[in-house]
């Protein structure tokens, strides 16, 4: 069974420990979720469970999703998510709270990395770049990007400038530092991907 | 408040406030763990920085020791730290003392701000601790 719950990035700080070490630390609002929907194999195809998060103004929310939330006595939501896997005892309208996780446990948290728009291969992939004095001409292009008459192309996947980072990536390993439940808040340890305020899913490594 | 602020707050490990300024000569004493024992080691020197960070403040102490320039940083609300005590006051006009990096011997020395009458004393140990509550 999969334990995950979404939530936002707040912002990173540290923790520190009894024996005074210290461990950099990102804090993580995981506000309650709301089971919306369960997704079966025999109606969907795959079994799920559709989470609902962050309360919002029911003027604000397409008729079709309104109407769906309101036939099942639910307050409105902003933002839907699915979770695999997950406890399938839990009914529709059953509220997951940031408790479903421990002190301690390995998680893997996956949200959408920052934006750096169009870059060169220096910040992309970390080309080494050549000299900037000295004469040297070459500075910060990818230089060659391939042989002459054989293979007489440019190999697919040749790394080249290009949009970088606003894709969804997952960091795996972290540990969950601190649970404050009063303010649904949830410290996990290191560095999770994207600005403040982006949307988050942790989940609970197997 | 800022939400990072008030958490912050509650993971705080200890309360602990400041009773020195920039300039002055301190004395950390400090826990270190070797092996099952448990030994205080006294650091003494000048504070020249101090960084407000939240729960991550720091002060800068440096000292000289066997003519070579030693600088430690220590984070004020870390368990490690037992007791600090203001050896002498400092009187200086910058919150940063980087300058005494680049200065030897009697050059580097700071001067010592002075209390003159009992009742000039009240007041200014009165006025630097009320700087730092407000801190």
């Amino acid at each position: 069974m999969k334990k995950a719950l979404f939530g936002k990035k707040i912002g990173m700080t540290q923790f520190i420990k009894e024996d005074g070490t210290v461990i950099p630390v990102t804090a993580c609002e995981l506000t309650p979720c709301v089971v919306v929907q369960k997704k079966t194999v025999e109606n969907d195809g795959y079994s799920a469970l559709k989470l609902g998060f962050v309360d919002q103004k029911e003027s604000r929310l397409t008729k079709p999703i309104a109407a769906d939330l309101k036939k099942k006595n639910i307050a409105p939501k902003r933002h839907f998510g699915e979770v695999e896997n997950f406890d399938d005892s839990l009914e529709v309208g059953s509220e997951i709270k940031c408790t479903i996780f421990q002190e301690n446990d390995t998680v893997e948290v996956t949200g959408i990395s920052k934006g750096h728009g169009f870059t060169g291969v220096i910040k992309r992939y970390g080309f080494g770049g050549g000299r900037i004095t000295h004469g040297s001409h070459f500075h910060r292009s990818p230089g060659s990007i391939g042989a002459h008459t054989y293979p007489a192309e440019v190999w697919k996947g040749k790394k080249m400038p290009g949009r970088h980072g606003n894709k969804t990536v997952t960091v795996k390993n972290l540990k969950i530092v601190k649970i404050l439940e009063d303010k649904n808040i949830v410290l996990i340890s290191g560095a999770i991907p994207g600005r403040k305020d982006t949307l988050i899913k942790v989940t609970i490594a197997n | 408040m800022d939400i990072m602020q008030a958490i912050e707050k509650d993971i705080m490990p200890l309360e602990r406030t400041i009773e020195f300024e920039i300039g002055d000569t301190i004395r950390v004493h400090y826990r270190i763990i070797e092996g099952n024992r448990e030994r205080v080691q006294v650091y003494e020197g000048i504070v020249i920085a101090i960084d407000n960070k939240g729960i991550s403040k720091t002060f800068t102490v440096r000292k000289i020791s066997f003519d070579v320039g030693v600088e430690r940083i220590f984070p004020v609300f870390s368990p490690k730290i037992a007791k600090i005590e203001v050896v002498r006051k400092g009187k200086v006009r910058r919150a940063k003392l980087y300058f005494l990096r680049d200065l030897k011997g009697k050059a580097a020395k700071i001067k010592e701000r002075r209390m003159k009458s009992v009742k000039k004393e009240k007041k200014g140990a009165a006025a630097p601790s009320d700087v730092q509550a407000a801190e």
